[in-house]
């Protein structure tokens, strides 16, 4: 008689009885759309399988059945926070592709709504990482932050998530008439407000005491497993597609990127917050040094054509480095769109960081990796 | 066809008034009445105006008002008061259930957030109300293989333990349920029972959250009750007694956190450890697993579990104030009674009302009773704050604060009260 072949998890533990098997999600408050099978000796994290799919939605396959301008709408859904910046990679493969010439504004504005955007996907993560170490007030402060950053982005693109705004050839539509000066002012207002949260949250010693030197990577275990983004950069690696390989027009912005030594929960948390603080100054620049008035977007043909080519583009997204890889092959639609995620590189140190480590720093490391479910699974 | 209302008929609607005040009439006399007796019958009958009160004689207020107050005085000298009214269980629930609206509003105001704010007219005071009947209409789920009488009892376990708690704590001179000379003792004896309780619903629920959140909220409780009985140590030892009315007798002139600031901060500290609040909340720490060693339980199981926990802070925060802050003592704020009333009556018009058993309250009662009741809304403000500032703690960091560092302390201030006692500042024969 063969014994039933049972999902990872649901499988009874017999060798060892001190083993105890937690289901930590899907329906669980300490995960996203996923499940993460821990298995616990007593307070200690023994084995850990973190178990995405829950979400997936088939969107690259999808992508293969629209024209590259339909593309836009549903290629943002995976990160609707981010939407900006998950679309960044995909227009610009898609504009080198086509041979577009993108004016100067449009690249201006670009950047500043995928800075704000950034923030805005950072507020959300940094709110739920509060409500997972237990402090309330966490949640409810960037989550009522988070609408001044929305609010100019609706005025931008007129959707308060899901903006659909970069299209091949540039933007959707010009900037509101007066924009420059409710985005300054809203701007220094935010920075001011997160500079705040270093006294309720980043400065509190129960907060420090609970993260530091939890959940460690090293510089080189950062680099083998491949991990990017914030979790790279507090592991002591400065890296940033920005800096490194700049698109549009961030080789003419005045920024820094932040990096920390000691690769443990609290850098990894830190890291995000610092960059919203680059960002604004991001933003401030730009402002400043973009083109008063000028043509935002190219008038394209209808269904577009590329050649037989394929092309490569990634950009700094909120998590990390975000890469699109198209291949064209003469016809309206792209014949293949993968979508390289950072989410997913970033899991991948999970089940290394959490060996070792005791049940009540699950939810701080894991959340502390910048990790999106639904971009995970795409 | 569907039918929307019944036409209306007189004599349908008639019959119906008839029928309620049959069964009123017949529910009350055959009921109500012998439970009247019942009750009257097991209070002890004072004696007014020369001859004992019998039930009979109870009834004649209603052709003499003059003799409504006597007896309503009579009825407060009875345990069946104390325990039920004040200053037992509803003064208390009054106390938790204001805690709980408190709560919410203060975390909303420090959160940017508006709070409870629909139900009812002013600022979302019925909320508690509404929510309490949401938590009685729902369906309660027990898991199928939990062991049922014990997942039952429990929660209500848990609430009686918290009453008797709240039985213990003095709220004015004289005023207490249980004037008990052993009275920390007994609270030990109470707050040893929770663990127990906890443990004993964790385990019924047969689940892997609710076992995880059982077996830490007894590591906490456990480690934390050590601290907390040697934090007041030092004032038993000024005192030289365990009755709570006592110790908060003997601080008219002070109150005791002059000389003990460090028991009165471990013993703080402890109490949110023991009421399970942030930064202390590890048995329900919901990101790591789930409620703790509520998950499983439902509908107004659940509740009983939320009431008796606001119970608890409100007895715990009576403790404090009886141990450290003093008590019932304070400045006289209260009015005396005005004589004239008790000597010549109320002019009413032409006539002048006479009213035997005037005043209801003393003047010391009143005044203790405002004392105990602002400082313990202080103390539990201050029990609240917390939540809005610090995170969770981890087990470990919980573990190790109890065992070494607050234990540490608590010898420190037990020393402190030896010495004051030898240098013979205080105690019998000291200098206060």
């Amino acid at each position: 008689m063969s014994t039933p072949i049972l999902p990872p998890g649901l499988a009874i533990q017999k060798a060892d009885e001190r083993i105890m098997t937690l289901n930590v999600g899907p329906q669980h408050p300490g995960s996203g759309h996923m499940r993460i099978i821990v298995q616990i000796d007593g307070d200690y994290i023994v084995a850990c399988d973190p178990d995405p799919g829950y979400v997936h939605r088939g969107e690259e396959k999808m992508a293969e059945y629209r024209n590259y301008v339909l593309n836009v709408p549903h290629l943002e859904r995976p990160v609707i926070h981010d939407s900006c910046n998950v679309l960044y990679p995909y227009v610009l493969g898609v504009e080198e592709l086509l041979g577009l010439e993108v004016t100067e504004r449009a690249k201006y504005i670009r950047v500043i709504a995928a800075e704000l955007n950034r923030c805005v996907y950072t507020m959300y993560w940094l709110a739920i990482y509060g409500i997972f170490l237990g402090h309330s007030t966490m949640f409810m402060w960037p989550a009522g932050d988070r609408e001044l950053l929305i609010d100019l982005l609706e005025k931008m693109t007129g959707a308060r998530v899901t903006h659909s705004y970069f299209i091949p050839g540039g933007i959707r539509n010009d900037l509101p008439a007066n924009f420059e000066d409710v985005c300054l002012r809203q701007v220094n207002y935010f920075e001011k407000r997160i500079k705040e949260y270093a006294d309720v949250f980043y400065e509190n010693p129960i907060l420090i005491s609970r993260t530091e030197k939890t959940g460690v990577l090293t510089r080189e275990n950062a680099i083998r497993l491949g991990t990017t983004g914030s979790v790279l950069r507090a592991s002591g690696v400065d890296y940033d597609v920005r800096k490194k390989e700049p698109y549009d027009v961030y080789d003419e912005l005045d920024f820094e990127t932040n990096v920390m030594k000691s690769g443990d929960s609290y850098a990894r948390s830190r890291i995000p917050w610092l960059d919203m603080m680059e960002s604004c100054r991001i933003i401030r620049d730009a402002l400043q040094k973009m083109p008063k008035s000028g043509s935002v977007r190219v008038k394209l043909k209808p269904n577009p054509k590329g050649g037989f080519d394929s092309v490569y583009k990634r950009v700094e997204s909120g998590r990390g480095a975000l890469g699109c890889y198209i291949v064209s092959d003469k016809k309206p639609e792209p014949y293949r769109v993968k979508l390289s995620v950072p989410s997913f590189r970033n899991l991948i140190a999970l089940p290394h960081l959490l060996i070792g480590e005791k049940l009540g720093n699950m939810p701080s490391t894991y959340w502390s990796l910048n990790y999106w479910p639904v971009e995970a699974d795409r | 066809m569907s039918v929307i209302a019944p036409n209306f008929k007189l004599s349908e609607f008639i019959k119906s008034i008839l029928d309620v005040g049959f069964w009123t009439l017949l529910i009350f006399v055959l009921i109500g009445l012998p439970l009247v007796f019942i009750v009257l019958f097991v209070i002890e009958m004072p004696v007014i105006n020369g001859e004992i009160l019998t039930p009979f004689l109870a009834l004649t207020w209603l052709a003499d008002p003059s003799r409504i107050l006597p007896i309503v005085k009579a009825f407060m000298t009875t345990d069946l008061f104390r325990i039920a009214a004040f200053p037992g269980f509803g003064f208390a629930a009054l106390i938790a259930a204001s805690t709980i609206f408190v709560e919410r509003k203060m975390m909303a105001k420090l959160q940017l957030r508006v709070g409870p704010f629909y139900c009812g007219k002013l600022e979302g005071i019925l909320q508690l109300m509404g929510d309490g009947l949401k938590l009685i209409s729902k369906e309660i789920i027990i898991p199928a293989k939990a062991d049922k009488p014990i997942f039952w009892a429990a929660p209500v376990l848990f609430v009686g333990t918290a009453a008797a708690f709240v039985a213990l704590i003095p709220v004015a001179p004289g005023w207490v349920v249980a004037d008990v000379d052993v009275g920390l003792l007994a609270v030990f004896a109470v707050i040893g029972f929770f663990p127990i309780i906890t443990i004993l619903s964790a385990w019924a629920a047969n689940s892997k959250f609710p076992f995880i959140g059982g077996i830490r909220a007894l590591f906490q409780m456990v480690s934390f009750e050590i601290p907390l009985i040697l934090s007041f140590l030092g004032v038993v030892i000024v005192t030289g007694t365990l009755n709570l009315s006592e110790i908060a007798a003997s601080q008219s002139s002070f109150p005791w956190i002059v000389f003990f600031p460090i028991g009165a901060i471990i013993f703080f500290i402890t109490m949110l450890a023991e009421l399970e609040r942030i930064p202390f909340d590890l048995p329900e720490a919901e990101s790591e697993i789930v409620a703790g060693w509520l998950t499983e339980l439902s509908g107004m199981l659940y509740g009983l579990v939320q009431f008796g926990t606001y119970l608890k802070l409100y007895a715990f925060a009576g403790l404090f104030v009886v141990i450290f802050l003093g008590g019932w003592n304070g400045p006289m704020i209260v009015p005396p009674f005005p004589a004239e009333i008790i000597t010549e009556g109320i002019q009413m018009g032409p006539v002048t009302a006479q009213f035997p058993g005037l005043p209801v309250f003393t003047q010391e009662m009143l005044n203790g009773t405002i004392w105990f009741v602002i400082k313990t809304v202080g103390v539990i403000f201050f029990i609240i704050l917390p939540r809005g500032v610090f995170p969770r703690i981890r087990v470990d960091m919980l573990l190790d604060l109890g065992w070494t560092k607050l234990i540490g302390l608590a010898f420190v201030n037990i020393f402190i009260a030896l010495g004051l006692l030898y240098a013979g500042i205080l105690g019998p024969g000291g200098l206060f």
